[in-house]
């Protein structure tokens, strides 16, 4: 066969892959844009191209709030995931040494994912309500007289739920980097006289980073894309970008939602980006 | 023994399961170069990782310039190690490779940087300071392994497969290049290695082990000349083991010769004949016995009397060239 034919054939058989990209992520994506320009009214929306969604949004203080907001529960989220993550991974790495214990302890933290992710939040609410298992013990222990409200529907309950949602998905990528890592590597620290933490802080974390790296991509995008978490958690009385899209999706104020989405798109795949510059992942793939 | 630097004082390591280090005691000179020799599973990793401090010892004592360092921290001992596969950090730039003992010391950067510059000088790696492990040939990382572990200047360097990494031709100039190295910096090697050559060609001493245990330690002459049991003769190479006057004894391969009209020599017959330049390998099954002999033939010698596989030959040998065995 002509080497051009053999080019053109094996061009096909990426076709699949750019058949199911296109109908299931660029003509939705596009769509979405096309519709941000859209107008609407009360009852109806309808084909336009003006900028005033963009311009309300950019506009509103309420938007830089809620994004405020989202950038917030993020940061913290991130930074109670990526330590828990880490010292869960490095547990599981460097200190259970059959293999077979590994497996088993992976598995176990997975278990909670076995629910779906409304039963997991939704069981927050008796361990931390009014009279719930977290006030009554700490009442009984006669450390608290009054019921402390800030446990549920609260910022507090909102990043606790995140923690609890997101937090495997630090431990695997960092998991996966650790168990690369060549342990002569780690005596060959030691054998330079480094203690356990110099080795962890000049060895083991600079090569985990792009596991970090990948985590973090992960968590950042789930939190600032949430909804639903925010809304249980808090009982309805924060905000987060997720939301506010949603709220206008339930007033049928598409073209509105569809321009938050683009710019809440737009956001996140600046931060990752960024973050991408800092750390090369692809060997990690 | 003039000085005894490094001293191991029965040495027992046991796993769950096995005892991989059985009693080993041996004692290496100051600035000696120690090679020890074994097949896989001998047990002489394992050995090199106890001095090195990264294996717990069962029982016995690891003595090194007159103080006990059993059970100091790896870095404490005085010691060094040059891990098989290099061990270089990925991470760190060749420079930060070999300055990183110093850094973990909390030595200032430009005081390390310079030392390890000084260092990278010393193993020809000068223009290399800003590259990462990643860029360099196996030879040069080998070099930069080399480096990271004298640059906290050991009194012991203990240096675990080397060369096994590298090609043949390039483990030929390493191996040169170690043993240069060595003499210049006077510092105490020990080497584990699997190869007889690399044994041979770098030790001044030779530790023969088998089965967690010393076969036998002496200079690599002796060990060569005069190896002690069966399995030295036969792991060491280039020997014939054979049963003479009831007794066992070795005999060099080179050191054998083969006539044809005398019948005062063992009967054999010839089974393979191996070219290999400056000399020829006449292989041999006894007659009547079930051990095969190798002669090694000059090859003016050879070619004098060419020989065919299936010929009848007559092997002869010195008196004082056979050796005599332990049982």
């Amino acid at each position: 066969m002509h080497p051009s034919a053999v080019n053109r054939l094996s061009g096909l058989l990426v076709l699949p892959l750019v058949g199911i990209l296109a109908v299931f992520l660029i003509v939705p994506v596009c769509l979405i844009v096309v519709v941000s320009f859209w107008d609407y009214n009360e009852w109806d929306f309808f084909p336009a191209f003006i900028f005033d969604n963009y311009a309300y949004i950019l506009t509103s203080p309420v938007t830089w709030a809620t994004y405020w907001r989202t950038v917030q529960y993020t940061v913290i989220t991130w930074v109670f995931c990526t330590s828990i993550g880490f010292t869960v991974a490095y547990f599981l790495a460097f200190h259970v040494r059959s293999q077979t214990w590994q497996i088993a302890l992976f598995l176990v933290c997975t278990i909670p994912f076995w629910t779906s992710n409304i039963i997991r939040m939704i069981s927050w609410i008796p361990f931390l309500g009014r009279n719930g298992i977290a006030n009554s013990v700490l009442r009984d222990a006669g450390l608290i007289e009054e019921p402390l409200e800030w446990l549920l529907f609260s910022d507090f309950a909102v990043v606790l739920a995140f923690v609890h949602l997101y937090t495997l998905f630090m431990v695997v990528p960092v998991f996966n980097t650790l168990m690369r890592i060549d342990r002569s590597v780690i005596e060959a620290a030691r054998d330079a006289g480094a203690s356990g933490w110099q080795t962890l802080v000049h060895v083991v974390l600079p090569l985990s980073k792009p596991g970090l790296m990948i985590g973090s991509i992960f968590i950042v995008t789930l939190v600032m894309g949430d909804f639903i978490t925010v809304r249980f958690m808090s009982g309805g009385q924060s905000a987060s970008v997720g939301r506010v899209i949603a709220n206008e999706i339930a007033l049928l104020q598409y073209p509105a939602a569809a321009a938050n989405a683009v710019i809440l798109l737009a956001t996140v795949l600046l931060i990752v980006s960024v973050m991408l510059r800092y750390v090369d992942i692809r060997k990690e793939l | 023994m003039k000085n005894r630097h490094l001293e191991l004082i029965d040495v027992c390591k046991s796993f769950a399961d096995a005892r991989a280090v059985d009693g080993v005691n041996l004692a290496v000179e100051e600035g000696a170069y120690a090679c020890i020799l074994g097949p896989s599973g001998c047990g002489k990793s394992t050995l090199l990782r106890m001095i090195a401090g990264h294996e717990s010892v069962t029982s016995g004592d690891i003595v090194l310039a007159g103080s006990n360092i059993t059970s100091l921290s790896p870095s404490r001992r005085g010691t060094a190690m040059m891990f098989q596969d290099y061990a270089l950090f990925p991470h760190l730039s060749v420079r930060d490779n070999v300055g990183f003992a110093l850094r973990m010391r909390g030595q200032k950067e430009a005081e390390r940087h310079r030392k390890a510059d000084e260092m990278l000088e010393r193993v020809q790696l000068g223009d290399y300071a800003n590259r990462f492990p990643a860029q360099l040939s196996g030879g040069q990382q080998q070099r930069v392994a080399l480096a990271r572990a004298m640059i906290t200047e050991p009194q012991v360097l203990l240096l675990d497969e080397p060369l096994s990494a590298l090609d043949p031709f390039l483990r030929v100039q390493i191996r040169s290049e170690l043993r240069q190295l060595q003499r210049d910096l006077g510092t105490t090697f020990v080497h584990v290695t699997h190869s007889q050559d690399e044994a041979l060609a770098l030790a001044d001493q030779v530790v023969v082990m088998n089965g967690g245990e010393i076969q036998q330690s002496s200079t690599a002459f002796d060990v060569f000349n005069k190896p002690r049991s069966e399995f030295v003769a036969r792991f060491i190479g280039g020997h014939n083991v054979i049963t003479h006057d009831d007794k066992r004894v070795s005999i060099r391969a080179d050191r054998m010769g083969i006539s044809w009209p005398s019948r005062d020599g063992l009967m054999a017959t010839v089974v393979d004949i191996e070219f290999q330049g400056a000399t020829v390998l006449v292989k041999s099954q006894l007659n009547g016995d079930s051990d095969a002999v190798v002669v090694r033939l000059g090859d003016t010698q050879f070619f004098e009397h060419p020989l065919k596989v299936g010929e009848p030959v007559c092997l002869t040998w010195r008196e004082e060239d056979a050796h005599a065995l332990a049982a």
